[in-house]
């Protein structure tokens, strides 16, 4: 069985500019909105905050959950269904104040006793997040990612050369301003799992580039006179089969993920499913095509045909 | 590689039963004892998020605990001074600084002289000429305050370990972080707000007599007289929520014996009204301490005091020598239980705060778990129909290395007692699905070869050969940003890293290594002319 047929020869290169545009403008118009929102939405992880997770034995509504936290002062917080209707499970998110972490989930505690009797409910879990630990947490995660994305440059350029590393990290740095967006406009919330599935996505959409690198690489070396544009155009094609197989079986594994792995891991496997499919793009329509925009601005010293 | 294809398959099928061998305790937990005892006692370790615990972080307030140590430092300088006759004025302690006034200058030389014999650990930090009396302020010396810190910051993790030791929690972790932080993590605890309340406690009891000589009200109207302080009445059990006000008690400031004097600290039932009430005893010291101050004090009232609030003060009937008192209040039994664990362990030496908290239900960790199966199953039986479909005969091949790769990963998280999450779980799917593309490079590559006519023999060879180099780049790329995850991330995150890093290293030696021994079996030994692929 065969996906993409042997001898297929799109011309990648030559259609490039029509990509870049699009991929520009909609890299752009994702870090306006990122910023005109004012960033993605916290989780409390970096914002700082706590988090209930409540089941309820009876049908409720969040109403009447609100009703239940107004005596402590805390109607204010957000609430919301998650899973399915028969579930009875609310998310309560409280915004951190100055008050002391211990003291909010006591309180929350003692309201939905009041409000739904001590059998009424059952709390599946409470994370709570102080100031110092919040700004701790943002630190790593930034840090992470940064690291990371020096540490793909490096690789890619002792491996490879500088100008792939280059475009690779482009691509990249694409894929995770995409996504992100992505994930914001559908309400989704940063926390320290997304900043996995972040660098997850760094690490998957750099393999794919990897491989179209390589072929390039290979082919180059074959074929040490033929033009750079047609080369590239040759590799991008010659893997393109294996580029939508793998990233087909990891899409598999995540819809596997996403419907049957439960809240916790849902959001997680959403925005890993919109940056293994903007990754997989990326590899194929921008890497390896900005490595010719690179080179008509800075010639490398091997002589070619242009 | 190896030449040999029986030395192969060996080699491979041995490190397999390995992996199994080790796996066997972590998915039979409850093995009878017999059993258990002819395999490894390493097991996978469950993390909070799917068998359900609490992690705490806190910090210890190291800055107070220098400056209870600084104050302390200044009463006796007071003394001090006093006994060798070196005259000052106005000796303040605030913030961990002590500032005081020479009253003139000849006596700076006798000062300086009570300094570095009594107090080496006081430093000068700065000084000003007042109307030619000298200003010094003084602290701590540096080396002074790091190790003050560390010790604080051991005392802290002592006291906790022994209360939760008595709480009663299996396998708890309490480690320390940075210079002032500590990790603690129980899992499957029952009552999270108990243990936090037990933990949290700086639990510092205090005997203080009641100043009877002035007068309640007139104090909390702000005149509280020199030596004494205002202090309010402990709330327990249900008295915490009741609208009441608080009582308050004016005290005598001195404090004439501190928990450090208690050698036990029990549960005991009243008589009278079946109330439970913590019975002290105090250590040799401590009880003659104690004998002397209900000697001198009969008929007076002895407030006890934990933790700034009064608990009871009740009058002193009569010198007690025993070294024995109660503690009473509208007490629960589980209030008094926890109390008496604080006393025993003894008080921290600085306050901590909670810097995060986790708390994952045990029902929850369940659902995970149960979640955490399925998908996995499901994940599995979608990508192997896929190769199957898609490869046919070399799908099987390949589907075999996955299979592998998983049971490896898994043993190697027991062989090391990893802990495994819920993103844990994810990331052994990620690999599966990156595992595949191993596969997939040398297949793709492989029919590439066929295409060009060559034979199986040959197509396998320059298959494998091209494709290694490209499956190790892709492989120590993901590589890098697994490494910088483990790195900065905590808890689950971790856990993520962990399963990553290990199924993708396992991921290169299973695509490259096992399937090309199938692969050689089949070509060499079997001689087949085409390949299914």
């Amino acid at each position: 069985m065969e996906l993409i047929k042997p001898g297929i020869n799109v011309n990648f290169v030559g259609k490039m500019k029509m990509f870049f545009w699009f991929s520009i403008t909609l890299t752009i118009v994702s870090l306006i909105y990122i910023i005109a929102r004012g960033g993605p939405i916290m989780g409390i992880d970096f914002a700082g905050g706590t988090i209930v997770q409540i089941k309820y034995s009876q049908a409720t509504s969040v109403d009447k959950i609100r009703e239940a936290l107004k005596p402590m002062n805390l109607e204010g917080s957000v609430v919301q269904e998650v899973g399915s209707r028969s579930e009875n499970e609310f998310l309560l998110r409280i915004e951190m104040s100055s008050a002391d972490l211990k003291g909010i989930s006591d309180k929350i505690e003692d309201a939905m006793a009041v409000a739904y009797g001590k059998q009424g409910f059952e709390i599946r879990r409470i994370e709570a997040v102080g100031p110092k630990a919040g700004k701790d947490l943002t630190q790593k995660g930034i840090l992470a990612v940064c690291f990371s994305l020096l540490g793909m440059l490096i690789y890619i350029s002792w491996r490879y050369e500088f100008r792939f590393a280059l475009g690779g990290i482009i691509a990249l740095i694409h894929d995770v301003i995409v996504s992100v967006a992505f994930f914001t406009l559908l309400g989704g919330e940063f926390t320290l799992t997304i900043i996995a599935a972040l660098l997850t996505i760094i690490g998957y959409s750099i393999n794919d580039t990897v491989v179209v690198f390589d072929r390039i690489r290979e082919n180059m070396r074959k074929s040490p006179t033929q033009e750079l544009g047609e080369i590239i155009n040759a590799s991008i094609n010659q893997t393109l089969s294996r580029t939508i197989l793998t990233s087909f079986t990891v899409f598999l594994v995540l819809i596997a993920l996403y419907f049957f792995g439960g809240v916790v891991i849902h959001d997680f496997a959403f925005i890993l499913l919109v940056g293994i499919v903007f990754g997989t793009y990326s590899s194929v329509f921008i890497a390896s095509p900005l490595i010719i925009v690179w080179e008509s601005a800075f010639p490398s010293k091997r002589k070619r045909k242009k | 590689m190896l030449q040999s294809i029986k030395l192969r398959a060996l080699i491979t099928v041995a490190v397999m039963l390995a992996a199994i061998y080790y796996l066997i305790p972590s998915i039979y937990p409850d093995m009878p004892a017999q059993m258990a005892n002819l395999f490894p006692k390493n097991k996978i370790r469950l993390g909070l998020d799917l068998q359900g615990g609490m992690h705490l972080l806190l910090e210890v307030d190291t800055e107070k605990a220098m400056e209870a140590s600084v104050d302390r430092l200044a009463n006796s300088m007071k003394e001090s001074l006093m006994e060798k006759k070196v005259r000052f004025r106005n000796i303040e302690s605030k913030g961990g600084m002590i500032s005081i006034e020479i009253a003139s200058r000849e006596y700076r030389a006798d000062f300086d002289k009570v300094l570095a014999d009594q107090f080496p650990d006081l430093e000068i930090k700065s000084y000003d000429t007042v109307d030619g009396r000298e200003k010094l302020n003084l602290a701590l010396k540096p080396k002074r305050l790091a190790e003050m810190k560390k010790t604080t910051l051991e005392q802290s993790l002592e006291t906790i370990r022994n209360r939760i030791d008595q709480f009663g929690v299996t396998e708890p972790e309490i480690i320390p972080e940075g210079e002032d932080r500590i990790l603690i993590q129980l899992p499957g605890i029952k009552d999270p707000r108990r243990a936090i309340d037990l933990i949290g406690r700086t639990a510092l009891l205090e005997f203080k007599l009641v100043d009877e000589e002035h007068n309640l009200e007139d104090a909390m109207r702000g005149n509280v007289p020199a030596g004494s302080i205002l202090m309010k009445g402990a709330r327990e059990g249900a008295e915490k929520t009741s609208g009441r006000r608080d009582t308050m008690y004016l005290l005598k400031d001195r404090t004439l014996l501190t928990g450090q004097s208690l050698e036990n600290a029990q549960v005991k039932i009243s008589d009278r009204f079946g109330e439970p009430y913590v019975s002290i005893k105090f250590n040799p010291q401590g009880a003659r301490d104690f004998d002397r101050i209900t000697g001198e004090n009969v008929n007076r009232r002895l407030a006890i005091v934990l933790d700034g609030a009064v608990y009871s003060a009740p009058v002193i009937k009569e010198r007690i020598s025993g070294g024995d008192a109660q503690i009473t209040g509208s007490f629960t039994m589980d209030d008094a239980k926890d109390l008496a664990i604080v006393l025993r362990a003894g008080s921290l030496p600085a306050p901590v705060k909670i810097l995060e908290q986790r708390t994952v239900g045990p029902s929850l960790g369940q659902d995970s778990i149960d979640k955490g199966i399925a998908s996995t199953l499901i994940a599995f039986f979608l990508v192997i129909v896929f190769m199957l479909v898609y490869y046919k005969g070399s799908g099987v091949i390949a589907n075999v290395a996955l299979l592998l790769n998983c049971i490896l990963t898994l043993g190697t998280l027991a062989v090391f007692q990893a802990t495994l999450t819920l993103p844990g779980i994810a990331g052994i799917l990620l690999v599966i699905g990156m595992a595949v593309d191993a596969n997939v490079l040398i297949f793709e590559r492989a029919r590439e070869e066929i295409r060009l006519g060559k034979t199986p023999r040959a197509v396998i060879e320059t298959g494998y050969g091209k494709a290694f180099i490209t499956i190790l780049d892709t492989h120590i790329t993901t590589l890098i940003a697994a490494v910088f995850l483990f790195q900065f991330g905590t808890g689950p995150v971790k856990g993520f890293a962990v399963t990553l890093t290990i199924g993708l290293i396992y991921s290169i030696l299973t695509a490259v290594f096992v399937t090309r021994i199938i692969f050689d079996y089949l070509v060499l030994n079997r001689k087949i002319k085409t390949l299914s692929i």
